[in-house]
């Protein structure tokens, strides 16, 4: 593959990718809001469109042609760098993503090359043997657009929601990591794709071998517990604790800026979500009942999206069914609880993968 | 071609961000371009091959070392510093410093051939190799080095636990004196 043709493809590859998470981001946005109305017995949105559904995109137009403020009091570059460095990392982690298994597209031509043949691409814009780490890697720069907003908009508020944020973010980032080690230990690999490989398969013809079946429940809930503080959810929003911060980092934003961090909060949800079902539920692997092979080829992506939609659901349904952690109690809570248990865990797997081998 | 594109454009950001940081004046400045050093460090890592130590650069340098340092800055609400001139001891030895060191490692690079070189992305740095090298033939050191910081660890921990905290290990536990006194002013005022 020349490296003309390279580029082509990767941006077609990427282009798609982003224009489907940020679809999947406004749509988690209606779904927050529509689930949420119904668990509180109201409707939700119902006016634009079907059911609703394209709330997200007069959400759009409007935080488009809302005035921009812009406070005196703040430090302007990185008042201004902020949302666009915590929308930039959220996006870019998506990149290292598998969505399914190996796809033929078909004869392609690209300009005046010659024909490549039958062309095929895995659904992932890049399958690196360190895919695990990169995720982890581009999630811990994403403090920085919290932490930066906090302190650039001069106020108390802000700053408060920022500090909370990074310091809640280092904390549960060390039980999130450790969790997955016994997920790694288990396939021999920090490749996404080898990951999710070594779950084929089933155990007595029906359970599947997903790690969460496979000794990893306890690494499960860990990660799942700490990915929700990790993104700032409910019950542990308190960089955004409305009733004591006003609104945390973000109280000095507005308009597209302020729509910048919530998009970049909820694609750090899909990112997460994403590395939930490729590590703990198989990823594409799931039941093909079907024969044919277009639905072959389906299949596995359809898998993959309900997955990953069952992790969307669960935020929400978490998030307006718990109520929000003390600070020390957070704190406490990933330090002496969930710290602890992903050592132990990492100890139990290793232990058992050194027995099998 | 588009590799060595990249290390050059990488190398000159690394340089670029290093400058900045000590041209800046403000602390924020300064340690955002810091964070700009490490991930493209992390980035000439990767391009070198060494996807691995290129990863840890970025989770633990730029991910979270540089955080902690960003929230101290915050919490000290360090503002703009002053300009000076600069030590005078700092320009007689600094600049004919970097003088021979430079002329010192050219010198080397050019009559040193046996020195050998590395291509681009020839660095054996997937976690395998790195893990077979950490756990066979560095294991002691490895592990000293761990316990070092493990050492180094609850000296912090010492250090930074007030001394009634260590005499009250249970926030419900009875108060210590300065506490009471606290709550007896808080009495009076109301």
């Amino acid at each position: 593959m020349s490296i003309t043709t390279f580029i082509i493809i990767s941006i077609i590859k990427s282009a798609a990718v982003i224009g489907i998470l940020l679809t999947a981001v406004a749509y988690s946005v209606w779904l927050e809001r529509k689930v949420s109305a119904h668990i509180q017995n109201r409707w939700g949105p119902t006016k634009v469109g079907p059911f609703g559904l394209l709330q997200p995109m007069a959400d759009g137009v409007k935080f488009i042609f809302k005035e921009d403020l812009t406070q005196p009091h703040v430090y302007k570059p990185l008042y201004i760098a902020a949302p666009i460095i915590a929308v930039v990392f959220a996006i870019t982690s998506i990149s290292v993503i598998p969505f399914g298994n190996w796809v033929n597209v078909g004869p392609i031509q690209v300009g005046h090359s010659p024909n490549f043949g039958s062309w095929g691409t895995y659904l992932q814009i890049t399958d690196v043997n360190i895919g695990l780490l990169i995720v982890l890697g581009i999630t811990s720069m994403g403090v920085y657009g919290v932490a930066l907003a906090g302190w650039s908009s001069n106020s108390k508020y802000a700053l408060l929601g920022g500090l909370r944020a990074s310091a809640q973010m280092i904390s549960y980032e060390v039980s999130l990591g450790l969790s997955l080690v016994g997920v790694v230990l288990m396939a021999g690999s920090l490749s996404l794709r080898d990951i999710v490989d070594a779950q084929g398969g089933v155990f007595w013809h029906f359970i599947p071998r997903w790690n969460i079946f496979h000794g990893q429940t306890l690494a499960f809930f860990i990660y799942l517990i700490s990915a929700y503080a990790e993104t700032n959810r409910t019950p542990f929003d308190l960089p955004e604790a409305e009733s004591e911060l006003v609104a945390g980092y973000h109280t000095e934003y507005s308009a597209m800026k302020f729509a910048m961090f919530f998009m970049a909060e909820y694609a750090n949800m899909v990112t997460v979500a994403c590395i939930a079902t490729l590590l703990f539920l198989g990823g594409w692997h799931g039941p093909l009942i079907f024969a044919s092979p277009i639905l072959q080829a389906i299949m596995p992506v359809v898998w993959f999206c309900l997955k990953v939609f069952f992790f969307m659901f669960l935020y929400v349904w978490v998030r307006w069914t718990l109520p929000r952690f003390r600070y020390d109690q957070l704190m406490a809570f990933g330090w002496k609880i969930l710290l602890p248990l992903a050592l132990a865990n990492i100890v139990y797997t290793a232990l058992v993968v050194a027995w099998r081998a | 071609m588009l590799t060595l594109a990249l290390f050059l454009f990488f190398g000159a950001v690394c340089v670029a961000g290093a400058v900045n940081l000590l041209v800046q004046s403000h602390p924020i400045n300064s340690a955002l371009s810091l964070i700009v050093v490490m991930a493209s460090l992390a980035a000439e890592y990767l391009l070198l091959g060494a996807e691995f130590v290129a990863a840890v650069q970025v989770i633990v340098y730029a991910g979270a070392i540089m955080v902690l340092f960003l929230i101290t800055i915050m919490l000290l609400n360090a503002g703009k510093e002053d300009r000076t001139k600069g030590s005078r001891v700092a320009t007689l030895l600094g600049v004919p410093g970097v003088v021979i060191g430079g002329v010192l490692v050219a010198w080397t690079l050019i009559h040193r051939s046996d020195m050998g070189s590395v291509a681009i992305g020839a660095l054996p740095g997937d976690p395998k190799a790195i893990a077979r090298l950490l756990f066979h033939e560095f294991l002691l050191p490895f592990e000293v080095t761990s316990v070092l910081i493990l050492i180094a660890i609850m000296g912090a921990v010492v250090l930074a636990s007030r001394p009634e905290a260590i005499a009250r290990p249970h926030p419900g536990g009875p108060a210590s004196q300065e506490e009471r006194k606290l709550v007896a002013v808080g009495k009076a005022r109301s």
